[in-house]
């Protein structure tokens, strides 16, 4: 804040001055959110990407390693059962977290032509969580399932000092 | 310039199901770090990769800052035809990079 103290020119009586600084301060306190997901905001993604549509567990298997020691490269391999015909196929697959900084992680587009809905990529943790994957049927519905990973070293919020 | 690795099988018989590898050198740097003076380190990811086969999108994906330094992606396609399978990868700051193999399906 730069605010000139200099009560003939501007006007600026001690009043005026402390609502600035106790405005300058709610601004300050707004800015202190956690940059954190949470496994509401992993809900509230869900919700977001399903609508009203209910979300079924099963069709989809989340392998990831039940145990790891560095959060920065994390194996995760997602497959669908789908017979992956023009008629019948898995349209997208979602990966969200509940920790992370953020509780996206992935989200592929696949189609009929994919042959297989079965994909793999390394991804970062940053707390001991669980991890839900989602599939999006060329029918409308979707499938989820989720896995618990205990986390030793975080990642994603380190500092470089 | 980034680097990236591409595994593509040369030969697949019509109609197998062939696995796509594919690896690019990238910080993915989250945006949720700070440096040693305190300073939020901006963030500097690759926001989208997609897989054409002669010319027709077969996957894409939406990577978030979750997604591990030097992105490592795995997925299958159906062998349809001799061709070129092309990637692309997009990201923060203008990132664009490129890549393809050739397939002779038999």
């Amino acid at each position: 804040m730069s605010v000139t103290i200099s009560p003939d020119r501007t006007g600026a009586t001690r009043r005026t001055l402390l609502i600035a600084g106790a405005a300058g301060l709610g601004a300050m306190l707004i800015r202190i959110e956690p940059a954190a997901a949470t496994p509401e905001a992993m809900q509230r993604l869900i919700r977001q990407v399903v609508g009203e549509v209910p979300v079924r567990k099963g069709k989809v298997t989340l392998d990831v390693p039940a145990l790891v020691e560095n959060g920065n490269s994390v194996a995760l391999t997602i497959e669908v059962e789908s017979p992956m015909t023009a008629k019948d196929y898995v349209k997208a697959i979602h990966v969200f977290n509940e920790k992370n900084p953020l509780p996206n992680v992935v989200t592929a587009h696949l189609g009929p032509r994919a042959g297989r809905a079965k994909m793999t990529t390394r991804f970062r943790l940053a707390d001991t969580q669980t991890i839900t994957a989602l599939a999006e049927m060329s029918d409308g519905t979707f499938w989820s399932a989720s896995a618990d990973v205990i986390v030793t070293l975080q990642a994603c919020l380190e500092n470089l000092d | 310039m980034a680097r990236a690795l591409i595994k593509v099988p040369p030969k697949a018989k019509r109609g197998e199901i062939i696995e796509i590898k594919t690896l690019i050198s990238h910080i993915m740097e989250t945006g949720f770090r700070r440096d040693n003076v305190g300073k939020p380190i901006p963030r500097n990811i690759i926001t989208e990769f997609a897989c054409t086969y002669n010319g027709e999108e077969i996957f894409r994906v939406d990577l978030y800052p979750a997604i591990a330094a030097n992105p490592f992606l795995s997925f299958f396609t159906v062998a349809t035809e001799s061709g070129t399978i092309a990637f692309e990868w997009t990201g923060d700051n203008g990132f664009h990079e490129t890549g393809s193999a050739k397939i002779t399906v038999e």
